[in-house]
């Protein structure tokens, strides 16, 4: 629990959160917005691509990539050994 | 059973299901009001969040608002889903490590400061005044539909109810009430879904009925859609008309307000554990994704219906559209509520419904003898219309009017309580009388819940846009003015207090001032709104739901400037910005 630990569990940290915040940022911005265009050309069943992004993948993303955030903190929590009792 | 009694019966049902629970567990608890979510697994809090979050505008208002915008509505329904990871990931383990009950006492104790306080709660008020408006229409729409009245009564009605329900208050508080809530809008919400889906596609599931074909027709259901609306001179429902960056920008407020929204950011103070205020994030999510992922497919499935029962026939031909002596009931019944407008401008006794304003669609119109659209449908209604439309029994539609009164209520008595705190907790209690005795707490509190209802009603009359335009505004509000400070109170230790006050007073009045310049808040009787809300007129082309992200810039560069130009902040003050980035608590010699 020293300042040294701390701080590397702090990067550890922002680190996940920086990783998860891009796929977040991809999945929605990225694939429903900025290149909706070009995702449409790609059709999966009566779909567009970049249109079931927009209305429906990136809702299934952001519920995963919360999980995913949740169970890898826990590791780290344990790991730097700050977790709760 | 006539389809209003029917709606009484069901109605009344939920209520007594709602009541019953809060009295079977009230007198298993002591009842601590604030602390409703310790004990409670993740997965019933989930539920709960849910059932606070999910309002008028995300039961009533939204799918009705995707189908006649298509691809533009996504970003309601990216925008509010979003704003949950950033919370899980940014706010929620930190503040619930700080451990304290309102969003303006951590601002206080962050920023050392009673005036970040008094700035905080007025933000506070803004955002939820904004949003409780957007509610009170969307609770006069349920109630003129229920009891088929106008919908300037149903508005009366409804606050009525709505005051009622707040002012018994404890119901709101209690955990299992709002699982119960959950259970009967999600149910509401499903169930006729899932019934059109079949209808339509034979597939019962309305998020792949989305992408599937047309029962009969070979043909994906989206497609379809697309060219049933192009014929009318509709825009194509899977592209939309918003420039990127309008639609960039309001996805972008939805998801930081969300974040920034008192009474979301409350559930997770609450909750036993930091780790568990990350699942409980995620759960929350899980369960309104569940209405999230339904709600786009009924737009499109309603807007389906609903062209092709005003135009059975071939577009254009003399019997292709729907004759006004042969119109299905609900026609006649949204009819009463004004709602639902018909004028028969060429005389020829059918209905037609088109874009009348597209210029290109103009000249065709004309040789078919169309002189304008006749049908005006609000599209606050599609929701609670789409079971009827559609022909679905008697049952499902009362269980649809069920469930709107259950998302309306629980989230208006819910804003109402959080306002009347800001006021008589943290304003008069926490500021200008702090012995102040607990009843005069209370009667203060009382009379903020109904000043705001009151000034609600008065917006619901007369609001500025439909339900779910009209939240996006608070959320806008939210994005500009409390999230940078809160995540800057967590991630930034340099931000001091003059800082965050700049901040949030630059992010807020910019904000505010933008909304009601263009469409109109507050201030209506003064003769806003001023601007002509147009493209055109916008800054860099965002609309006044979009504003909120030009404003959040705003705040964090004030903040960040000004904290520079001052003192930096006491050392105990970053000592509790350590204390609060880990789970565990450390020693205070550690630090």
């Amino acid at each position: 629990m020293h300042r040294k630990n701390r701080m590397a569990y702090w990067q550890a940290n922002l680190r996940l959160v920086g990783i998860c915040l891009v796929i977040w940022f991809v999945c929605s911005y990225g694939f429903g917005v900025l290149f909706v265009e070009q995702m449409n050309r790609i059709r999966i069943g009566g779909f567009q691509l970049g249109f079931w992004f927009a209305q429906q993948g990136s809702i299934y993303i952001f519920v995963a990539l919360i999980f995913f955030y949740a169970w890898r903190m826990t590791r780290i929590d344990k790991r730097y050994d700050v977790h709760e009792d | 059973m006539s389809l209003q009694a029917l709606t009484y019966l069901i109605v009344g049902l939920s209520f007594t299901l709602y009541i019953g629970i809060a009295i079977w567990s009230r007198a298993h608890n002591t009842g601590d009001f604030y602390i409703a979510g310790r004990g409670v697994s993740p997965i019933a809090n989930g539920m709960a969040t849910a059932a606070d979050w999910m309002s008028a505008a995300s039961f009533i208002s939204m799918a009705g608002l995707i189908a006649f915008l298509g691809y533009d509505g996504s970003v309601y329904l990216m925008g509010w889903t979003g704003g949950y990871v950033l919370l899980a990931l940014l706010l929620a383990p930190y503040l619930r490590k700080f451990g304290k009950f309102t969003v303006p006492e951590f601002i206080a104790e962050r920023y050392y400061s009673k005036t970040a306080r008094i700035v905080a709660v007025i933000c506070l008020i803004f955002i939820s005044f904004t949003y409780i408006a957007g509610q009170m229409r969307g609770v006069g729409i349920v109630f003129s539909r229920f009891l088929e009245v106008d919908v300037t009564i149903g508005l009366i009605v409804g606050m009525g109810v709505v005051f009622t329900y707040a002012v018994l208050g404890g119901m709101k508080g209690i955990t299992y009430t709002q699982v119960a809530q959950y259970c009967v809008l999600i149910f509401a919400y499903t169930v006729p879904a899932i019934f059109i889906a079949i209808q339509l596609t034979g597939n019962p599931l309305p998020q792949l009925a989305f992408g599937s074909d047309v029962t009969g027709s070979g043909t994906a259901l989206l497609d379809k859609l697309d060219d049933i609306v192009t014929s009318l001179g509709f825009n194509q429902y899977t592209s939309g008309t918003k420039s990127t960056i309008d639609v960039f920008c309001i996805t972008m407020a939805l998801m930081v307000g969300t974040a920034g929204l008192p009474h979301v950011i409350v559930r997770f103070f609450t909750v036993p554990k930091v780790s568990d205020a990350r699942v409980s994030a995620g759960y929350a999510l899980l369960f309104i994704a569940i209405l999230y992922t339904t709600a786009p497919a009924v737009g499109a499935m309603a807007r389906y219906n609903l062209i092709n029962t005003i135009q059975p026939g071939e577009v254009g031909a003399v019997d292709g559209n729907l004759s006004y002596d042969e119109r299905p009931e609900w026609l006649d019944t949204w009819e009463k509520t004004q709602l639902v407008r018909f004028e028969d401008k060429n005389g020829d006794g059918r209905i037609q419904y088109y874009d009348d304003t597209n210029p290109d669609f103009a000249e065709q119109a004309d040789s078919f003898g169309w002189q304008g659209n006749e049908l005006t449908v609000d599209r606050d209604i599609m929701v609670l219309a789409n079971p009827e439309i559609a022909g679905l029994p008697n049952w499902v539609i009362a269980l649809v009017a069920a469930g709107g009164i259950a998302a309306a209520l629980s989230t208006a008595a819910g804003l109402l309580l959080v306002i009347s705190a800001a006021v008589s907790h943290d304003l008069i209690k926490g500021i200008f009388m702090p012995h102040i005795s607990e009843k005069r707490e209370l009667l203060a509190g009382r009379i903020a819940a109904a000043f705001a209802i009151l000034i609600a009603g008065y917006l619901g009359f007369d609001p500025p846009g439909w339900v779910a335009q009209v939240v996006a505004f608070a959320f806008g509000l939210a994005a500009s003015s409390l999230f940078p400070v809160i995540l800057m109170g967590i991630f930034f230790k340099r931000i001091n207090k003059e800082g965050a006050i700049a901040g949030m007073l630059t992010g807020l009045f910019f904000t505010y001032g933008y909304i009601e310049y263009f469409k109109g808040l507050f201030l209506k009787w003064a003769g806003a709104p001023w601007g002509d809300n147009v493209a055109e007129h916008w800054l860099f082309g965002i609309s006044p739901e979009g504003i909120g992200v030009i404003g959040m810039l705003l705040n964090f560069a004030v903040a960040i400037m000004v904290s520079y130009l001052t003192a930096p902040p006491p050392e105990r003050i970053q000592h509790m910005v350590e204390q609060i980035r880990v789970p565990r608590h450390i020693e205070e010699e550690h630090l």
